[in-house]
Formats: structure tokens, sequence, C-alpha cells
């Protein structure tokens, strides 16, 4: 138990805390953001994906929910006692400061991090808990097989309502490319940190990393910037009729400020 | 060459210190910075004044001993260069150069310039030897290393302990100065029989003395007068890994 004690809390395991955790988190990101894609498929695509996600057997979701919260609170968690310990191991700093390699991404990995785990907390409430902007009012009855027994949410939906709050797409595009400039850095970091690269393989990962993030930043914020485009511009790239009530009202709306 | 510089002077490890300006005149482009500052503390003893404190010794780029951050950058901007070995063809004339000591808490400043680096001899002393009697000179290839294990120690070796890669980390860790030792040692068969023990021993002393701790920004590397590369870090951070999965098992004695 004192190894493991001992293991954890030197500055070599802490750093292979963040690497693991960052590796589970940085997967589930390319997951997430391939299901995330199906909205520009036909609804049902998407309907059908988070039905299946949400009715794996075994209590499956909440174990990969468990797994995943626990990598965000290691990750967070750590991060902040490095922060802390960085700061105090240079109580005096220089008058004249310089950089002569390292990215401005793996400089500002704490403000970077800092507003994707609030912006988590806020995800996890908009389209999880759904209980903001009344998301969780709709649902659908038919995944394209039909009627179903219950109605079960209409993901489509939410993702379009929950983006066609200007502010909200903002936020999201905003902690999206933070999330790519954490990537950037992050990525080729977990292979330094468990000495899985060498000097020939280190330039390689770190293209790699920077690529991973542009990927998931392009692919993220394609969707809410698709739904500005479609809510306010007219641009037809969204199938509305499932929930064309919801849809009018909130462009009745939108229209009454205007 | 006419220069300002802006000088870092504290008294002792307890007191303020602050930037001091000195002008400079007729400094010859091809002088190195180590004689620049010999002109500087020149003109200070003149004029009466305290001279400034700095370290140096073989001025041939191998010691060790020059620790001067040159303009936020340590040992100056020129890449594998110590600051004896920087010359002042490099600035321009006219320059306002800022120099100030490395700084971290676990090498606190003495004097103006010059810092206390006995955490790095400590690091060193936690596991970075052989424990092995030496005996005479054996005889050439009596224990074979293949060359390219020999080349990589060898790259480690070059490190000079100058302690540049704390004053350049933006979190003060002395990580890659102790991959380098790591490294080197835990490379070739002498020093691969204590390898689990020497870098578990090293990486808690390292932690101990409140170095920082590595955030991968690769700056060390960048401002490393020896080439020391991450590469050694990448090495330290596996053997680190093998030897705490086996002392979880209780195999390192």
């Amino acid at each position: 138990m004192k190894s493991i004690v001992r293991l954890v809390t030197s500055s070599v395991g802490k750093k292979y805390l963040m690497a693991l955790s960052g590796f589970i988190l940085s997967g589930f990101v390319l997951g997430h953001m391939c299901g995330n894609l199906q909205v520009f498929l036909p609804p049902h695509w998407i309907n059908s994906y988070a039905h299946h996600l949400q009715s794996m057997p075994y209590g499956l979701l909440w174990v990969v929910r468990a797994v995943m919260l626990s990598a965000v609170a290691i990750h967070a968690a750590t991060a902040i006692v490095l922060f802390k310990e960085n700061k105090a191991a240079r109580p005096e700093a220089y008058r004249k400061d310089a950089t002569v390699r390292a990215s401005k991404a793996s400089r500002t990995m704490i403000v970077s991090g800092l507003i994707i785990l609030f912006f988590i907390i806020f995800h996890i409430f908009h389209y999880t808990v759904k209980n903001m902007y009344g998301l969780d009012q709709l649902m659908i009855n038919d995944l394209g097989h039909g009627p179903l027994e219950h109605p079960v949410p209409n993901v489509y939906a939410v993702m379009y309502m929950g983006f066609s709050v200007w502010y909200v797409a903002l936020f999201y595009i905003v902690a999206v490319f933070m999330l790519c400039q954490h990537l950037s850095h992050g990525v080729a970091s977990i292979f330094q940190s468990l000495g899985l690269r060498n000097e020939i393989w280190r330039y390689r990962l770190e293209k790699l990393a920077l690529a991973y993030g542009w990927i998931v930043f392009l692919g993220f914020a394609s969707i809410p910037v698709a739904v500005l485009l479609d809510f306010y511009l007219g641009v037809p790239i969204f199938d509305k009729s499932t929930f064309i009530e919801v849809y009018e009202q909130a462009k009745n709306c939108a229209g009454a400020i205007q | 060459m006419k220069l300002t510089l802006k000088v870092w002077r504290q008294k002792n490890s307890n007191s303020e210190g602050k930037l001091v300006a000195y002008d400079l005149d007729g400094i010859s482009p091809d002088s190195s910075f180590l004689e620049m500052l010999d002109i500087l503390n020149e003109t200070l003893i003149e004029r009466g004044e305290e001279p400034v404190a700095f370290d140096h010794d073989c001025r041939e780029g191998i010691c060790g001993m020059c620790s001067l951050v040159i303009n936020g950058i340590p040992h100056g901007h020129e890449r594998q260069t110590t600051v004896c070995q920087l010359h002042m063809r490099h600035f321009k004339d006219g320059q306002t150069v800022t120099i100030e000591p490395w700084r971290s808490k676990p090498l606190p400043v003495i004097k103006d310039l010059i810092v206390d680096r006995t955490a790095l001899e400590k690091i060193q002393q936690a596991g970075g030897f052989v424990s092995i009697s030496t005996g005479g000179v054996p005889d050439a290839n009596a224990t074979p290393i293949p060359k390219q294990v020999a080349d990589v120690a060898m790259d480690a070796a070059a490190c000079i302990g100058c302690g540049a890669c704390v004053a350049a980390c933006k979190n003060a860790s002395a990580m890659l100065f102790m991959s380098a030792k790591v490294s080197q040692l835990n490379r070739l068969p002498q020093g691969k029989v204590e390898k689990d023990r020497r870098v578990l021993a090293m990486v808690k002393t390292h932690d101990e003395l409140g170095f920082g701790n590595c955030t991968n920004f690769g700056e060390c590397q960048a401002v490393c007068p020896k080439g020391i590369t991450l590469d050694h870090i990448a090495k330290l951070n596996r053997d680190y890994a093998v030897a705490s999965f086996k002392n979880i098992f209780g195999g390192v004695k």
C-alpha cells in the first residue's frame, strides 16, 4: 500500500495519472464526436444510436459514466495539485521571461482545462440531465421502425433546439476550441509521460496530437455552426419535421426579439 | 560595443534583490559574455562599488559552473552554448541585456547571480552512482556494450549538471538533469544492476527537495548547453514505471 501511495504522489507518478486519465478522456472525445456527427444524417440515426446507448444491458451505461467521471475527477484533481506544486517551485518570477520552445497550448493547459471542466459540468446539465431550456420535453415515438411502446428522447431535436440559443452555441464553440488546444499538447504528452516515445516519434506524435485536436474541434464545432446557419440564416441543413411545432415556436420568439 | 546591463543584485539569500542598471562602453564583440562581466566588475571596483558575484570556472564550456539567465533564457539565446562560450558578437550594439540568476526554490540565490546548487548534488547522491569496486582499468571490451547503447549513454553523460534545465523549466523541475543521470547509468551493464533502486531513490529525492513536476514543455532541451533530449526523460518515465511496479510487489530492495 505504501509503495502505491509513493507511486501516485511522486512527480512521475502524477504524470502517469494525468496520462492514463487523459488517454481515456481523449479517446472518449473522439468516439463522442463520431456519435454526434450522426446528426447530419436523417433523425432516426442519432435517435436510435442514443436509445441504444441509454438501454445498454447490465447497467453498462453507468459503468461507462463512472469510468468517465472518475477519469475527469482524477485528471482535474491531479492537475490542480501539479499546478500548485509547480508554482511553489519558483517563488520568485523572472523579471524578464522568455520562452524558447514551449507552445502556447502547453503553457495554458490549466486555463484550457478549467474552461473545459466548467463546460463539462454545464454540458451534462444541458444535454444529459436536460433540465435547461425545456429540452426534457422533446420526445419521439418512432425511431424509423414503427411506433414505440414508450416515447424516447428526440436527441436530434434536443441538439438542434439546444444550439438554437446562440450564446449557448457560441460557448460550445469556444469550449471545443479550448479542447483542441488542450489535446494538441495533451495527446502527445501521454506518450512522453508514459515513456513511450523517442526522438523520432516525438515530432510525429506532436503533429498527430495537433491533427487530433483540430479534427476534434472541427467535428464538434461543425454542429453548433450548422444549427446557427440553419436557424438564423435559413440554410436548410436539418430535418425539423419531428419537432416542427417547437421549432416554429422558437423561430417566432427569435423573430419577435429581432 | 555599447551595452546597458540590468543585473540582479542581491546581498544574500535572506535579502530582497533587485535589477540594477549599468552602462558599459568599449566592449569588443570578440570578448565572451563572462569577459564582458569581468570588465564591468573592474569598472565597479575602480568606482569603489561592490563587484557583481557570478559563478564561473573552466570557461571552456565543460564544467557547468556558469549559470546566468540572459534576457530570460538560461545561458543566453545561442543554442547548445554555455555562457562562457557565448560571445558578445551575438548581441547588438546598444542593446539592453538583463542578467538574472537561476530561479527556483531548491536552488536559492547565495549572492547576486550565484545560486546554491547543492540540491542537484543531493539528487546525484541519491542514486547517480554505480556501487561496484572499480579496481584497476579493465581490459577493453571485457564487458561488451552495443555501440547504440554506448552512444546514447554517452549523450546522457554529456550533462554537466549546470542546472539550466531547472532554470528554463516553467515548473522549475530538475527532470532533465535527473533523467540524464538515470539514462546514462541505467543503460549500461555496470549500472543496470541497480536501475530500479536508483530511479526510485532519485525521483523521491527530487520531489522532496521541492523541484516542480515535468509537464513536457521541452524548454529544458531547448536551453541545455549539452543537447540532452527529452528522450532521456521518456526513459526515466519508463524505468520509473517498471521500478514502481516491481516495488509494489516487493521486488526492489
